[in-house]
Order: structure tokens, then C-alpha cells, then sequence
């Protein structure tokens, strides 16, 4: 199946945040800068790897973080209603139209609550992912999921302001939810096998940086995290 | 043994212990001023339920009492799943297969919280006696055929869940002095909200019923009725922090939608008030 361009963050368009960067120093510049130093600046940014959409740091560094999940999410979902598998069933097409819902109000929350300070719409990149395969998109689906929950109980203790760590609450058992499920359309019974919850009957818990290792292939855009919190 | 003596060495080490016992502080006080005509042999046990009871139900938000109280829980949960798996009246097959699921990781968050607690200093709370026909002791209450009637049993299998999630939820903030207590705490979280995912799905299974959900909708109990309302009240919200979900950003969301993409804490007062015909 050929992959549609997916435009999904309609209302957004994807602003590279080193591109506007650039803009902002080349105008400084006056066009006047000399070679080296754009070379120097330029060689700069790759070392320290601090090229990308900067995440930023502290409790907005965090939304920021949970901003950039709900946008690839949302935008997996849409994709899944818009294009659906062969095969559906009525009861998958109601319950996954659910999730988008859930997914597109968990993206423009954050947006709206992060106001100025929200990173860009994400460009997706879901050429690895057959929309007209079930297993294809619900393997997808149960990995963003899996990976949604892990992010989010990861990073609670990131988290500064109480009222935040409410609102991460607040969202990741929604998410929990719709891991259940999406592993119960999969097999029946797998809603919290062991390889997400261990002996001591605990979920997962990532630190960003190993969940957005598994996001970014899944996304166009890069991502910078070099200021999130780490504890 | 002396009961004053008792409480009042208590005080010495936690001086909020009158505080902690406040929801029973009449009882307290009338206890005390019974203890001398009960039989002494009475005492231990009418006092280490008393202590459970009060240190289930903490009101100062120390890591501690937030640990006691979600064991209080727990143990609840284990014992019901237990109990659910010897009835008999679980299918084999998928549903035994999930029961059996839930148990064990309700067993291991006992474990678990026992662990923690005592690696806290603290000494965790003996198992309280359940009635799990909601009947406060009686074995009478409005679930008395839970063990006998499948669907009342996955009702109430699923009110504990949803009950659950909201319990943690609703206590996480006071963890935030502990990061592993408190990332243990949002990992049990999230599998008890698997759970009730789960037994939500197979209450629209059986019953055939396509507005029962893995998520809550609304405030709706999923037909369990208002023998169950206090554990979804408020799940209706559809504002968060101040920001209106529905429709939000000129995105189609529908009221139903808003208030399903996010679950709501219950404060302990409302989750104990929920269980208390639970707990002997």
C-alpha cells in the first residue's frame, strides 16, 4: 500500500525549530557572517546534538514530552479510522474511533495548556506501518500504547507542580485502557501479560530518552530532549 | 494491658495519632472509656482492627499512610479474585484465564506494598475480614449472590477496579517526596486500569451491551446501578484545567469522548466511603 503524505496536524504546519534558528541568525547576520563561523556554528549544533525540536526543560519540558506522544498517537489514529484495515469489524471501528478521540483531545489539550511554550506539529513518518493489515496497525497500536503508559509512569517523578502529575495521572490509565484493549483485539486474555507487567505486578516505567529512542522512528521530525529532566 | 497506656505510647512515637484516628476519634474515646468493662481477652483484637482501620483510612498524607491505605485496597482486591476463582462460576477458559491474571498481580501488589512499607519503617496493616456482599458484616448486603451470580460478580470486579484507579490517582501527589514510591505506585496504577479495561470488555461481551466501554463514559456505572454511583461521580468532567475538551480547538469531540479521555482521582474519603460496607 502506498503511504499517503500524511497532513494530519492540519492547523499546525511542521516548523523545524533549527530552521527558524537559522532564519533568526542568518537575518542577525545580515548575510554577512563569514563561512567559518557558520561552518564553526554549524559543526557546533552537531556535536553537541543539540540540533532538533528542543523539548525544552523542567514541568514544560515534560508536557512538552507527553505533547509530542499525543500528537504521534493522534496521528496514528487518524490515520487508522481514515484508512481502515480490511476486515474490520464494527466493534473495532467504534472502539479505535474512541481512541482517536481520546488521543486528538489529549493533543490539543497539551497544546492549549502549553500555549507559547508547545513545540511545533510533529511530522510523522509511518512508512513501516501497512494501514491495510489489522495486524499491522494493531501491533502499532498496542506498541504506541505500551510505550504511552511506560512514558508516562516514567515520568512522574519528572514532574515538579502537583497539578501536573494530576493531569499525567489523569491520562495514563486512559492510556492503560486502550493498551488493554488494543492487546485484548490482538489476543484475548494479553491485556496485562508479562511482558509489560513484571513479578511484582508492576507496569512499565521509561525514562525519555528510551522512549523516544522507539518514537523517532516513527517521526520526521527530531526531536532534542538534552534539557528535559533526568530525575 | 492497658489501652490508655497503649495509645498514649503510640503518641510518643506519632504524635498525629489522634489526628490519624480522627474519623474514629468518638469511637476512640468511647472505647477507651469501655475498655476497662471489656472481657481483656477482647482488647488485642478490637485494637489492632481499630489501628487498621485508622491507618487504612490516613488523613495526614505521610508515604506511609499512603502505602497502608493502598494495601487496604489491595488486600480487598486479592481476596475478592481469590475468592472469584474458588467460586466455581467464572467460565474456563478466557475469563478463568483473566481472573487468575488479576489475582496474581493483586497478590504481588500486596507483596509489594508489605515490602515497601516495612523498608519504610512502618509495619504493615493485618488483612482486614471482608463481606463481599457489601453488608458491613452482615454477609447480606446488596451483593450477596456475588459469588453465586457471574454477572454481579464482574459488576463488582469492575467497580473495584475503576474504584482502584481513582484511589491511586487520587494519592499519587503525596508520593512526590519518594521517586520510587512513587513511580511504584503509578506502576500499579496503570495495571489495575488494564484491569478494568479488561473486565469491562468482558462485561460488553457477555452482556452484549456496546455502550459498556474499556473506558468510563460519563458517570455511567455500565448498568450496575446506584448501588455503584459513588465510585463513578465526577468521571463526567469534560474541563481540564480550565480548558474546555469539548470540541476543544474546533476538533470534533464529543462530551462522551472528553470525559473518557481522562479518568478522575477520588479522594481517600470518597474511596473509603466506597468500600466500608466491604471491610468487616
Amino acid at each position: 500500500m502506498k503511504q499517503k503524505l500524511l497532513n494530519v496536524f492540519e492547523d499546525q504546519h511542521a516548523i523545524s525549530a533549527k530552521g527558524l534558528a537559522r532564519r533568526k541568525f542568518l537575518t542577525q547576520a545580515g548575510g554577512l557572517a563569514s563561512v567559518a563561523v557558520l561552518a564553526n556554528a554549524c559543526k557546533k549544533d552537531k556535536d553537541n546534538n543539540n540540533d532538533g525540536i528542543d523539548l525544552g526543560s523542567g514541568d514544560i519540558g515534560i508536557l512538552n514530552y507527553a505533547y509530542a506522544l499525543e500528537q504521534l498517537e493522534a496521528a496514528f489514529y487518524t490515520q487508522v479510522v481514515m484508512s481502515q484495515f480490511s476486515g474490520i469489524t464494527a466493534t473495532e471501528t467504534a472502539l479505535l474511533t474512541d481512541i482517536r478521540d481520546h488521543e486528538i483531545a489529549h493533543r490539543e489539550f497539551f497544546k492549549n495548556a502549553l500555549g507559547d511554550k508547545a513545540i511545533p506539529g510533529l511530522e510523522v513518518n509511518f512508512a513501516a506501518i501497512n494501514f491495510n493489515s489489522r495486524d499491522s496497525v494493531l501491533g502499532t497500536a498496542k506498541a504506541f500504547e505500551d510505550l504511552g503508559v511506560s512514558a508516562y509512569n516514567g515520568a512522574g517523578k519528572l514532574i515538579t507542580d502537583p497539578n501536573y502529575l494530576v493531569l499525567a495521572g489523569k491520562i495514563v490509565s486512559v492510556e492503560a485502557r486502550h493498551a488493554a484493549l488494543i492487546r485484548d483485539l490482538i489476543s484475548n486474555g494479553t491485556f496485562a501479560d508479562n511482558t509489560v507487567v513484571d513479578a511484582m505486578g508492576l507496569d512499565l516505567a521509561k525514562a525519555p530518552k528510551d522512549v523516544l529512542t522507539t518514537a523517532s522512528s516513527f517521526l520526521k521530525s527530531k526531536i532534542n530532549a538534552n534539557n528535559l529532566p533526568t530525575s | 494491658m492497658n489501652i490508655h497506656n497503649i495509645i498514649s505510647e503510640v503518641e510518643k512515637v506519632d504524635p498525629e495519632i489522634y489526628d490519624r484516628l480522627s474519623p474514629r476519634r468518638k469511637v476512640i474515646q468511647q472505647f477507651a472509656k469501655l475498655s476497662g468493662k471489656l472481657a481483656l481477652s477482647a482488647v488485642p483484637l478490637a485494637l489492632g482492627s481499630l489501628f487498621s482501620k485508622a491507618y487504612g483510612r490516613g488523613t495526614t498524607g505521610t508515604i506511609l499512610e499512603v502505602l497502608q491505605y493502598a494495601l487496604t485496597l489491595e488486600y480487598l482486591e486479592a481476596e475478592f479474585y481469590t475468592k472469584a476463582v474458588q467460586s466455581g462460576i467464572v467460565p474456563a477458559g478466557a475469563p478463568t484465564g483473566a481472573f487468575t491474571t488479576i489475582r496474581d498481580h493483586e497478590n504481588a501488589h500486596v507483596a509489594f506494598l508489605k515490602t515497601a512499607i516495612t523498608a519504610s519503617g512502618g509495619t504493615p496493616i493485618a488483612k482486614p475480614t471482608f463481606d463481599f456482599s457489601a453488608g458491613n458484616g452482615s454477609n447480606n448486603g446488596p451483593f450477596k449472590d456475588v459469588f453465586t451470580n457471574y454477572t454481579l460478580l464482574l459488576a463488582v470486579a469492575q467497580t473495584f477496579e475503576d474504584t482502584g484507579v481513582r484511589a491511586y490517582k487520587g494519592r499519587a501527589v503525596e508520593l512526590m517526596a519518594n521517586n520510587d514510591v512513587l513511580t511504584a505506585a503509578l506502576q500499579i496504577h496503570s495495571v489495575e486500569a488494564r484491569h478494568a479495561a479488561h473486565i469491562r470488555y468482558m462485561r460488553r461481551n457477555l452482556l452484549s451491551n456496546t455502550t459498556i466501554k474499556p473506558w468510563i463514559t460519563g458517570k455511567d456505572t455500565g448498568g450496575i446501578g446506584a448501588a455503584v454511583q459513588a465510585s463513578y461521580n465526577g468521571e463526567d468532567l469534560t474541563t481540564q484545567a480550565t480548558i474546555n475538551i469539548v470540541n476543544i480547538n474546533g476538533k470534533s469531540i464529543s462530551a462522551d469522548a472528553a470525559s473518557e479521555a481522562f479518568d478522575e482521582p477520588l479522594t481517600d474519603t470518597a474511596v473509603l466511603a466506597i468500600v466500608d460496607p466491604f471491610i468487616v
